[in-house]
């Protein structure tokens, strides 16, 4: 084997590792929440399991001998031998922080020092050897929720605890052993269920000489003693599902077999389910097959209760085919998403042709052009949904910060999260990480009150905060808030007024204060921690919000806690935008940064300075940039009267009026670089192209201020540093 | 640009011929992606007068160098005969604005003369060399020093 070829499994072994990790995330946080079903925990150990196997054979020892503590704990838990009460919880999701940790530093060669982990990997372990391995009651101790499902007699009763007499035949096919299991490892976990007597029919063996290496010829009969219920007999042989043939006779009763099941239970729901979710004990979808709300779906996911395991292991049989999904290039993406984009504006083109050579009277090509808008604009969506993606593993890394917060600061948080399958453009997601990650450490650190205090106002000691995602009006809406003591409003303003950042007459209203947070250098923790408050702070996440063509607002109840409530467009890939007219050439202002629009009056312009022009709004003096002698379009200055002012906000918050000649309208424009062919342009963020063909530009706020400044040295400036 | 594996240069190149003001000018035809009308660029901010602004090439902008402007010959009028060369130079794509494509010339890299000795920055600066064909003297134009200077030095 080649060293690509090998390069190429590994990596392979890491991307897989990444779904495993993914899908014991979610596994253990449901653990978490009580959610300790059967499915789940076995998810989780699968998910560790593989893990520990791919690393065995890569020889990534510590990762395999941490993966093998851990994974040891959830057996445990999987066989009942161990309760997943909040004690045993938490020490288990440390350890999935670290078996990441393992993995991430295994990817990319890099070695963790064991001291580091040994702690948790101690407490992992403690959890095992406390547990006396006798007590087998405790093997049903976890009861499963019962819910009703509407189907009369499905919902077992609690699972009392008499001596089964099992008889389990075990029939392995060869693709058992070509999977890479052992016969041996499922007969040696079966036997730890209680009393087994293992009989081996060799009968079926050839003669050595037609004997087929690859072959399987031996069979098992297992006569076992146990307290468990069948499910848990049928449980050890889970990896081996499909792989070998089994029938376990309990208490001389043949077992109903799966698929009599799967076909009863189809029978009942009149048709197979749908269900699209990648969890397939997920029940309620069985009910609801097509959420078709991304928020209502994740909403459904999360009140989705422990499902009794029988009715789980029949769904699950019923088998939800498994979601097939290719790796393609993101170049190969941008290049359809570009052609795509052409063929919108070549629509609009052609729609523009037929109205201007008077066709309207033919409705049949009205009615042609009208259905091609149609599927153009259906295949705009549709290529543009294949870079969104789900929140969701933003989401999952955002439940680990809380977790090393509210460790640092010895308080008790949980994190809740909604709108996990919300979807959005890959670089949003991407570049939405640190702002979110410095939110949720705010919330955590700033937002959350310590037990004791939570305890004195009449809370629970545990903290939440919740993260949700919700599409609204073609952006997406991320929240997150906090039941913590909310905005020390007085404390803020204080604060401001020390730092000088407000003087101390100011009037302001509450909201006012809020907005306070994202001044440049402001930090309200009293004493400042490693976790939050290094001097950057809320201003540095506004700016990346912005930056992203968001924008980002707070509102608090004292007492209550915070909301910090972000709006971010779906894809980088177009904006909106206010197109304007200056000097004969169509200009596109982004909208995020237009305040309002203003038609300057007599008496409102006044001049300052050599060529220095300021406007007045409400009593306060806002620079006047006039954009067409600022892009050098014409050398006069136009006349104020006769032009339309457009008050921006800068992503420091300074204000100023832009001049155009006028507005033409609001539409949202496709962003193409002009760097890829020519380069930066001062003033300029990007360009479009426009319905007529043509390329229009995108201002860029923030340079044409700044360089409007540096212009015109003179006190209009000063003016523009307030606010 | 060398033909590397062909017969010690002596295969047939081929070369677009254009006419900027009176003067012939040739380029490789491997440089060139493609070549169309003339249609109005917006103009951008800042750039240097050659700079025509930039137009939309099939969804990519594209920047429009006026070679008349470029080479020190004044600002190109552009007529509907105009016509705009699309080249690739490395990774950049740019439209040289050209009053006229003349010609596709097919000669070796053997028939190539020395830029005649003048005192001219056109000569210095942007022509490698130059042909003879049947009477016209054609300057090979190098590609990479007409791009859009400004462009580098900003980025």
């Amino acid at each position: 084997m080649t060293v690509d070829t090998m390069a190429a499994i590994r990596q392979t072994f890491f991307q897989e590792c990444e779904e495993q990790l993914s899908e014991m995330e979610v596994g253990l946080l449901a653990m978490d929440e009580g959610n300790a079903d059967s499915e789940t925990v076995n998810a989780v150990f699968r998910a560790v399991h593989s893990i520990k196997g791919g690393a065995g054979a890569f020889k990534l020892t510590a990762l395999v001998q941490f993966a093998h503590t851990f994974e040891t704990a959830l057996d445990f838990v999987r066989s009942g031998k161990l309760n997943p009460t909040a004690e045993v919880m938490k020490p288990m999701l440390r350890a999935a922080d670290v078996l990441a940790d393992l993995v991430e530093a295994s990817r990319d060669g890099k070695e963790i020092d064991e001291s580091s982990y040994a702690a948790i990997a101690a407490d992992v372990k403690a959890l095992t050897a406390t547990e006396g391995a006798e007590e087998v009651e405790e093997a049903i101790d976890f009861q499963p929720t019962v819910i009703d499902f509407g189907l009369p007699d499905m919902a077992p009763e609690p699972i009392a605890a008499p001596v089964h007499e099992y008889r389990v035949s075990f029939t392995p096919r060869p693709e058992l052993y070509a999977n890479a299991n052992e016969a041996v490892l499922v007969i040696r976990e079966l036997s730890r269920l209680g009393q087994a007597e293992t009989t081996c029919d060799a009968s079926a063996v050839p003669d050595i000489d037609n004997i087929d290496p690859n072959g399987a010829y031996l069979s098992w009969t297992i006569k076992l003693s146990s307290e468990v219920a069948i499910e848990a007999v049928r449980e050890v042989f889970e990896f081996v599902d499909g792989e070998a043939d089994i029938t376990i006779e309990a208490d001389g009763q043949p077992e109903v077999s799966d698929d009599a099941i799967a076909a009863l239970l189809a029978q009942a729901l009149g048709s197979a389910p749908a269900a699209e979710n990648d969890q397939p004990s997920n029940v309620t979808n069985v009910e609801e097959p097509t959420p078709a709300d991304p928020v209502q779906s994740g909403a459904a996911a999360s009140e989705t209760a422990s499902p009794p395991a029988q009715v789980a292991e029949a769904v699950k049989t019923v088998a939800v085919p498994a979601q097939t999904t290719i790796r393609v290039e993101f170049d190969r993406v941008d290049r359809l998403i570009n052609l795509v984009g052409e063929l919108v504006i070549n629509q609009a083109m052609l729609s523009q042709r037929v109205i201007e050579a008077n066709f309207a009277g033919s409705s049949s090509v009205v009615i042609g052009l009208e259905e091609l808008e149609q599927l153009t604009r259906e295949i705009q969506e549709s290529v543009m949904a294949i870079r969104a993606q789900p929140v969701k593993p933003l989401f999952q890394r955002m439940s680990r910060i809380v977790r090393e917060v509210a460790d640092a600061t010895s308080k008790q948080v949980r994190l809740k999260t909604d709108g996990e399958a919300t979807e959005v453009d890959k670089t949003v997601v991407e570049r939405l990480a640190e702002p979110l990650t410095h939110m949720i450490r705010n919330a955590v650190d700033h937002g959350i009150e310590t037990p004791e205090e939570r305890v004195a106002a009449g809370k629970s000691p545990e903290g939440n905060v919740r993260l949700s995602a919700a599409h609204r009006s073609g952006r997406i809406v991320i929240e997150i808030s906090d039941d913590g003591a909310g905005i020390n409003r007085p404390k803020v303003r204080a604060s401001a007024i020390k730092k000088g950042l407000i003087s101390p007459d100011a009037q302001l209203s509450d909201s006012d204060i809020d907005n306070l947070l994202f001044l440049p250098g402001f930090s309200t923790a009293a004493t400042i921690s490693s976790i939050s408050g290094r001097g950057v702070g809320m201003d540095v996440v506004k700016r990346s919000i912005l930056a992203l063509g968001g924008r980002i607002s707070i509102s608090s109840r004292p007492g209550l806690g915070s909301t910090f409530s972000m709006s971010l467009p779906l894809t980088l890939a177009v904006l909106d935008g206010m197109a304007v007219s200056v000097a004969g050439q169509t200009l596109v202002v982004p909208l995020t940064a237009i305040v309002e629009t203003l038609k300057p009056k007599k008496g409102e312009i006044h001049g300052i300075g050599a060529d220095g022009r300021v406007m007045a709004i409400r009593n306060t003096f806002v620079p006047l940039i006039d954009v067409g002698t600022q892009l050098g379009f014409r050398d006069t200055p136009a006349d104020p009267e006769r032009s339309v002012a457009i008050l921006v906000e800068t992503d420091g918050g300074a204000r100023n009026a832009l001049l155009v000649d006028s507005i033409q309208d609001q539409r949202q424009v496709v962003i193409k670089s002009l760097e890829a062919n020519y380069g930066t342009v001062s003033g300029i963020a990007a360009a479009t192209i426009l319905g007529d063909g043509r390329v229009a530009l995108i201002l860029d706020v923030d340079a044409l201020v700044t360089r409007s400044f540096e212009g015109q040295l003179t006190a209009a400036a000063r003016y523009g540093t307030e606010g | 640009m060398q033909d590397v594996g062909s017969p010690a240069n002596s295969a047939n190149r081929e070369f677009v011929a254009f006419r900027v003001g009176s003067q012939e000018f040739c380029i490789d035809i491997m440089g060139v992606r493609e070549i169309r009308g003339w249609t109005p660029a917006t103009p951008l901010p800042h750039a240097p007068t050659y700079v025509r602004g930039v137009i939309n090439l099939r969804g990519a902008v594209l920047p429009i160098v006026d070679l008349a402007m470029r080479f020190g010959l004044g600002l190109t009028e552009p007529t509907p005969r105009s016509v705009i060369i699309v080249v690739q130079v490395h990774q950049q794509v740019v439209g040289l604005l050209v009053d006229a494509v003349s010609d596709i010339l097919t000669t070796s890299e053997a028939s190539m003369q020395p830029t005649p000795d003048v005192a001219s920055d056109l000569a210095k600066n942007f022509v490698k060399g130059v042909y003879a064909v049947e009477g016209r003297m054609i300057s090979i134009v190098t590609l990479e020093s007409v791009l859009p200077i400004a462009a580098k030095v900003a980025a």
